[in-house]
């Protein structure tokens, strides 16, 4: 192990240019991922606020009796998706109305707004399934007129969120990929560079394991490095988004060390592939 | 020891390179193999370090036989077999004992063992004060001399030598010759490769020639009372 550290040294030493430009590259498209996962981050966290404001409104008709609206709610209440139910009261629909919709607040009046059930889902019962699934039970209490909860905005949402995981996993899987084969391409000049060293080393017995482990340490080594470079780059970027143009949520240190630990990943699998084409070819 | 059964070998481009070699290397022989350029000798010291692998028959190699070895096998195999070339193989950029070091580090040798081994080594073909020198430093018959050190020190039980003295002047080819037939004497057998026919007529030892891949004289297959063998003249 210690050899074959020393060796991966000598190789980062005798071609620094072509490390530094490994490392960069690898950087590079890590970068490319980091500003892309920073980008789905950060959608998520909104549509986690956008979603906790997903409610489900029973319109209660005109000169039900409390008592019925009462035994209703703790029905409602008891569902193991719902985290609350109240009551609002056309007195209080009408001030609610007023506030949330000031432009219109002379067109309102007395009466004129029925009282509601207002439901609240637990999280991770959010999803239009379930909020539909709540609102059909709703509905099936004769006294309640009519169920409001939105369902194309619910959907809409929620095929947003879909399609951006997709797409953040694509483009990471391509970027990711874009990463194994150029650190490959920068280990194989190395293994090339050395041809001479990896055939001596095996005509005197060295193993495949041990001709490999000098470049597999290279690979992770650069990797890492790699990783790093392209966290610091994310994160600068990262802050001067939050100062010029909109607040944003940076990674936490599990994704960041995730995000290296994937560096030095693509630069051990980089390296695998090509010491492993070489020594399939000697 | 090396006994070739009924090799073949034949490449998909150029075609059979090798037909029926037969023959089998005692412990401590020393064995030429001679003929014209293109007869296979080298590609018969590729099978014997198993670089290649027959097409048909079998090699085997203290016991190991070419068919089912594993590349972790051959490499096992090779630090008891010690490999000599023309062209020395030498690494440019380190001296001669990092030369020969470099085949104890690569096998796993204990650090404290290996320089005593290096010098022990360096000091039995004729180098110990050339040690800190590098490859460029020295002749072709001394860079001869260190590849052939670096092929000693896991004391193999075979040594085996393709032309080690095709690019080397009449002296220094001597010198080298000499050195091997010492090496021999101490129980390491050898397999040599080489068109140098003077070489060959001036010992006693076995000689197999080959012509067009396959063997056209054995001495030791030979009735005692036959003439030397019908040697050849080179094409070359």
């Amino acid at each position: 192990m210690r050899l074959a550290t020393r060796e991966a040294l000598t190789g980062f030493r005798k071609s620094p240019l072509l490390s530094v430009l490994g490392i960069v590259t690898i950087a590079f498209s890590l970068f490319a991922f980091g500003l892309f996962a920073l980008v789905a981050l950060n959608i998520r966290s909104a549509l986690r606020t956008v979603e906790e404001r997903v409610e489900i409104r029973a319109f209660v008709a005109d000169g039900t009796s409390p008592e019925a609206i009462a035994t209703a709610m703790g029905d409602i209440g008891s569902f193991p998706e719902v985290l609350r139910v109240t009551y609002v009261s056309p007195e209080e629909a009408l001030v609610r109305a007023k506030r949330e919709l000031r432009e219109f607040s002379d067109v309102f009046e007395s009466g004129f707004l029925p009282g509601s059930m207002d439901i609240r889902l637990r999280p991770g019962f959010r999803d239009p399934t379930t909020v539909k699934a709540v609102a059909e039970r709703a509905s099936t209490y004769e006294f309640v007129d009519d169920v409001r909860y939105g369902q194309e905005w619910v959907e809409k949402l929620y095929r947003l969120r879909t399609l951006a995981t997709f797409a953040g996993l694509a483009l990471g899987a391509a970027f990711a990929l874009v990463a194994v084969i150029i650190i490959g391409a920068t280990i194989r000049t190395a293994v090339l560079a050395r041809s001479r060293e990896i055939a001596i080393m095996r005509l005197v017995g060295a193993t495949d394991g041990f001709v490999r482990m000098p470049f597999l340490i290279d690979g992770f080594v650069k990797g890492v490095l790699g990783g790093l470079l392209a966290l610091a780059m994310t994160w600068f970027a990262s802050e001067t988004i939050s100062r010029h143009m909109i607040r944003t949520e940076f990674f936490d240190a599990r994704i960041a060390a995730l995000g290296v630990l994937a560096g030095a990943l693509i630069g051990l699998l980089g390296s695998l592939f090509s010491v492993g084409r070489h020594l399939k070819e000697v | 020891m090396i006994r070739f059964q009924g090799v073949g070998k034949e490449y998909p481009r150029t075609g059979i390179a090798l037909s029926h070699i037969t023959f089998h290397v005692r412990k401590g022989e020393f064995a030429f193999l001679t003929g014209p350029s293109g007869s296979g000798k080298s590609t018969i010291l590729k099978l014997a370090y198993m670089e290649e692998k027959p097409s048909h028959g079998d090699v085997r190699v203290s016991g190991l036989s070419a068919r089912g070895a594993s590349r972790r096998e051959i490499a096992k195999l090779r630090r008891k077999l010690g490999i000599v070339f023309q062209d020395f193989r030498l690494l440019e950029d380190r001296s001669a004992e990092a030369n020969v070091a470099f085949a104890l580090e690569v096998t796993d040798t204990p650090k404290a063992a290996i320089q005593p081994k290096v010098h022990r080594v360096l000091a039995q073909v004729g180098l110990a004060s050339k040690a800190t020198s590098f490859p460029r430093e020295l002749s072709g018959g001394e860079q001869q001399r260190v590849a052939i050190a670096r092929a000693l020190v896991n004391d193999p039980f075979v040594l085996i030598a393709d032309e080690p003295t095709g690019n080397l002047d009449d002296r220094a080819t001597r010198g080298i010759f000499q050195l091997l037939r010492d090496i021999n004497a101490t129980g390491t057998a050898v397999l040599m490769a080489t068109h140098d026919l003077d070489l060959v007529r001036r010992t006693d030892h076995r000689v197999i020639e080959l012509n067009h891949g396959r063997i056209v004289y054995d001495s030791a297959e030979a009735p005692a009372d036959a003439p030397a063998g019908p040697i050849q003249g080179d094409t070359e």
